[in-house]
């Protein structure tokens, strides 16, 4: 009797503990510019935008933390296939305009299924050039693979010019997901924004059904923390690792369609520019952190949010600053990766 | 004479600038049970990890099971039958226990009469099957580290330093898990610095010092001959301290 308490007490002492603190970090900075906001309906309005935000700054980060985490990978050339995934979004638009501007929400939902397929397809198939051609030279050697993943950049960039030109290129959202939703008496969430935590968070929940459900999954997560262990195993770690960065170059894609979208305006540096955001999120949320991933995204997205209507002077320097503070208090981001 | 299963034959192996295994003989037969003695820094760990292919030999031949290995990479030989338990463990410390196991178990599920010899073995394993290894102890991720060696049939296992700063009573039960693997008939290559627990468990040795093999035999032979003990271990060590 005596024996079996004391096994389930240690039982319950070894199963980790979910470490909640860096969830609340994001509830409270939205709570905290609350009162500094003022107005409940402006505050509901750049909350839920930065939820979209933080959710597309997610798609667009989690296959990034991934690399990083798994093969030590720094790819400058990630921002790229954002912009690649958002372009290949106009092969889809262009020819179907009439689904976009449908009154059927069957064919708007149908025209954005088949932008994210196409963009996806193609920003994945580059990635796996892009492994092959610019990355597996220059394994384990930080500082070239900066040079040659900003090489890379540049190419797929003049790819795209020539392609679809210099000049941004506007696109219009389809029909049913333009204009606001009201809920209540004066906030209006408009209805893209909503669409785009609905995508962000399906795809967060298909990566972690993933990474915990499946064996690829377990491999990727242990290849995290010790890729050489991984190998001893018995299992060939460049071929999980291929696999990742294929798959993180697709989500890059998709990201890059939702953020085309979000900003109906579609440049060749798109990418570029958010990529500063994307690498604050990985270092932030903890190199190979799903999780952090998440929650740094949110945080960023809130905290550009908020400061560019409180303080438009700072809402650049707000991200480095947040960053800042979260090193401080943990060095290696919110959900550090244990690495041997 | 049987033909060993591993066989190493004029090892060296460079890290970096340094030249750090400098010509290693020695083979393990099929069956017995090695022990790999020697100072610290004399090369064991390199010498394992050489045989993993996780660092490159750069001269001489490793053959394993008849076949040339020298130059495979690492998951090839590992999946040719040898199980590799590093120094530091190297257990997955964000997955629980099951996880470490089923990433073990290359066939993709675990047998279930081996779980049970391996609960039995180390019954914490049981008991912390579905907590994070990273929230184990010190001997407990031992333990993992030897049960994912266990968890499928093995060749070959090589151990590195099981026992290091582990207390007394579970590498008592260490040695006593290790008796039971042997027994089995599994082949072990062990790297030990705790003399008493290479006595109790080897059948022949080996010991190494500046990246050369500098006495083989067996190891009754060593731990009747306190002479010789002396001369392999104890001049090293106060060489060393
Ligand atoms: N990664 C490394 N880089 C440089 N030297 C190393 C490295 N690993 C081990 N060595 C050196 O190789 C020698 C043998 O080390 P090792 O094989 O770990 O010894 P042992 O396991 O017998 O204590 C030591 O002198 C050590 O300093
Ligand atoms: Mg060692």
């Amino acid at each position: 009797m005596t024996d079996r308490t004391g096994e389930r007490e240690e039982t319950a002492l070894a199963s980790p503990p979910i470490d909640w603190i860096p969830i609340l970090i994001p509830v409270a900075v939205a709570l905290i510019a609350l009162p500094l906001v003022g107005s409940f309906s402006t505050w509901a309005t750049l909350t839920v935008a930065a939820l979209a935000m933080g959710m597309i700054i997610f798609i667009m980060a989690s296959g990034l933390t991934l690399v990083f985490g798994l093969m030590d990978v720094i790819n400058f050339g990630h921002g790229v296939f954002i912009s690649l995934g958002a372009y290949m979004s106009l092969l889809v638009l262009r020819p179907l305009m009439g689904w976009v501007e449908s009154p059927s929400l069957a064919l708007n939902i149908g025209v954005l299924v088949l932008c994210i397929l196409v963009a996806m397809a193609a920003s994945g198939l580059f990635g796996l050039v892009f492994e092959r051609v610019i990355i597996r030279p220059v394994y384990r050697q930080h500082l070239k693979q900066i040079l040659v993943t900003m090489g890379g950049l540049i190419i797929i960039e003049q790819l795209l010019h020539v392609f679809f030109g210099g000049s941004p290129i506007t696109i219009a959202l389809p029909q049913n997901f333009r204009g606001g939703l009201a809920i209540g008496a004066d906030v209006i969430v408009e209805r893209y924004r909503l669409i785009a935590v609905v995508v962000g968070a399906t795809v967060f929940l298909a990566m972690m059904l993933v990474l915990n459900r499946t064996r690829i999954g377990l491999l990727v997560r242990a290849g995290v923390e010790n890729p050489e262990m991984v190998e001893a195993l018995g299992y060939r770690i460049r071929r999980l690792f291929v696999g990742v960065f294929v798959a993180g170059s697709a989500l890059a894609g998709l990201g890059g369609v939702m953020w085309g979208f979000y900003q109906q305006t579609l440049t060749i540096g798109m990418g570029l520019q958010v990529l500063v955001l994307i690498f604050i999120v990985v270092i932030i949320g903890g190199l190979g952190s799903i999780g952090g991933c998440l929650i740094g995204s949110l945080l960023v997205a809130l905290v550009a949010n908020y400061t560019a209507f409180l303080e438009p002077k700072i809402a650049l320097i707000s991200n480095i600053a947040l960053m800042l503070v979260v090193l401080m208090w943990r060095p290696q981001g919110l959900y550090p990766v244990v690495k041997v | 004479m049987p033909d060993p299963l591993l066989t190493l034959e004029g090892v060296h192996t460079h890290i970096g600038r340094y030249h750090i295994l400098q010509g290693v003989d020695f083979d393990v037969p099929r069956g017995s049970f090695t022990v790999l003695l020697g100072r610290n820094g004399a090369g064991k760990t390199t010498t394992l990890r050489t045989i993993m292919g996780l660092w490159k030999a750069s001269q001489g031949k490793i053959r394993f099971a008849g076949e040339d290995v020298t130059v495979r990479p690492t998951p090839d030989i590992a999946a040719a039958g040898i199980a590799y338990i590093p120094e530091n463990m190297s257990v997955f410390s964000g997955l629980t226990v099951r996880e470490n196991l089923i990433l073990a178990a290359r066939a993709g599920k675990i047998d279930s009469a081996r779980l049970e010899w391996i609960f039995s073995l180390f019954p914490a394993m049981q008991r912390f099957f579905g907590a994070a290894a990273g929230t184990l102890s010190g001997g407990q991720k031992q333990m993992l580290a030897i049960a994912r060696a266990l968890i499928e049939p093995r060749d070959l296992i090589l151990v590195d330093e099981p026992t290091k700063g582990l207390a007394p009573a579970i590498v008592a039960n260490m040695i006593k898990a290790f008796r039971e693997v042997k027994n089995a008939g599994a082949t072990v290559l062990l790297v030990e610095q705790n003399f008493m627990a290479a006595k109790m468990l080897g059948d022949a040795v080996a010991v190494m010092d500046d990246g050369r093999i500098v006495h083989r035999g067996a190891m009754a032979e060593l731990a009747a001959d306190h002479a010789l003990q002396h001369r392999l271990l104890g001049l090293h060590m106060d060489a060393h301290q």
